[in-house]
């Protein structure tokens, strides 16, 4: 689809948006809909439509996939050394209770980061399984 | 109102349903699916499940559709009918549906507040998250705080399922194939010394 302009100069368009709806569903997972699931879904999402449009030599510069690779592993270190960190605190395996000082504060923190952790896994995956399809293909 | 987008998404779900089944070509057959998806997606819309909504819209429609799409580009596009006959699948089918009816009879109607669910733990969540100071959004807490252990779970299942893919479909089987010609030849060199070995006992035993 390289010569295709409508679908070139829709995607440049529609890019930015996406990244930034994922990440709008990332941080604003405690107060609406979404979360790192979805948000890590919306992310690859963005660099397969990307790769699909412009092929997948130049979404790998992007998102390398040595990069993608390694965030696979990653998300799930992250949330599983948040439960580390909360049990250094002082409290239970991922209660966030010790995180701040107050409450509300703390719970945030701990989802946040947690979120985070699916995120990158999330993300990683799908992006992974893309490019090990893309490959294959060849 | 309601009621009226419910039964129009749910004639269309039943229409996209038999076309799937009636259609033999894979790649419409993915494109239908992913239509099945989004009208789910606003099942789940008009029943204020926001959060799963979101997930059937960018997985099921999205991501899946892309994946199976990839798939159909290593297979092929055409599914050809089985000889086998169609009758023992529709009868286990249809015992199955109908039993599956019959268990919908005994279900609370739909919506009511004080029925089991929504009587056991539920109550307990909404009050320990104002308790707490939890975010606003009750999913969240429940997902990411009180069953945040369940969530690590399955974050592992989607490391699982993504290192199997990439186990299966990566190609890193030419270092296994370069590890395996290895192997033949340490085989064979040890073979030879065997033969080696025996060559002063055997042909001389044979030739006497």
């Amino acid at each position: 689809m390289k010569f295709d302009v409508i679908l070139r100069v829709g995607t440049k368009l529609i890019l930015p948006f996406v990244l930034l709806f994922a990440l709008y569903v990332q941080m604003h997972g405690d107060y609406g809909p979404g979360g790192g699931f979805q948000a890590g879904v919306i992310a690859a999402g963005m660099i397969i439509l990307y790769a699909i449009i412009f092929g997948v030599r130049r979404a790998k510069e992007i998102a390398p996939q040595r990069v993608v690779e390694i965030m696979i592993p990653l998300g799930v270190l992250i949330y599983a050394g948040t439960g580390v960190v909360s049990m250094f605190l002082g409290s239970n395996f991922l209660d966030y209770s010790h995180f701040a000082h107050d409450q509300l504060h703390a719970h945030e923190w701990g989802i946040f980061i947690v979120e985070l952790g699916v995120l990158v896994t999330v993300a990683g995956t799908m992006t992974a399984m893309f490019y090990a399809f893309s490959e294959r293909g060849r | 109102m309601e009621t009226f987008v419910i039964t129009v998404l749910l004639t269309l779900l039943a229409i996209v349903t038999v076309a799937i089944i009636r259609q033999r070509n894979m790649y419409s057959v993915v494109i239908l699916s992913s239509v099945y998806s989004f009208l789910m997606a606003s099942v789940m819309l008009v029943l204020d499940a926001v959060d799963v909504a979101m997930t059937e819209a960018s997985v099921g429609a999205g991501i899946s559709t892309v994946i199976l799409l990839a798939t159909l580009y290593l297979t092929g596009t055409r599914e050809y009918p089985t000889a086998r006959g169609t009758g023992i699948p529709l009868f286990v089918s249809v015992v199955v549906g109908a039993a599956l009816v019959w268990g919908t009879f005994e279900l609370p109607a739909f919506g009511l507040a004080d029925t089991v669910i929504h009587k056991h733990t539920a109550p307990l969540y909404i009050e320990m998250s104002q308790k707490h100071q939890m975010p606003p959004n009750i999913v969240t807490a429940v997902l990411a705080d009180f069953r945040s252990f369940d969530t690590m779970g399955e974050v592992t299942v989607i490391f699982t399922a993504g290192i199997g893919v990439l186990m299966l479909l990566s190609g890193r089987r030419r270092r296994d194939e370069v590890e395996v010609v290895k192997v033949t030849e340490s085989v064979e060199t040890f073979g030879d010394d065997v033969a080696d070995e025996n060559e002063p006992d055997g042909p001389n035993g044979s030739a006497a």
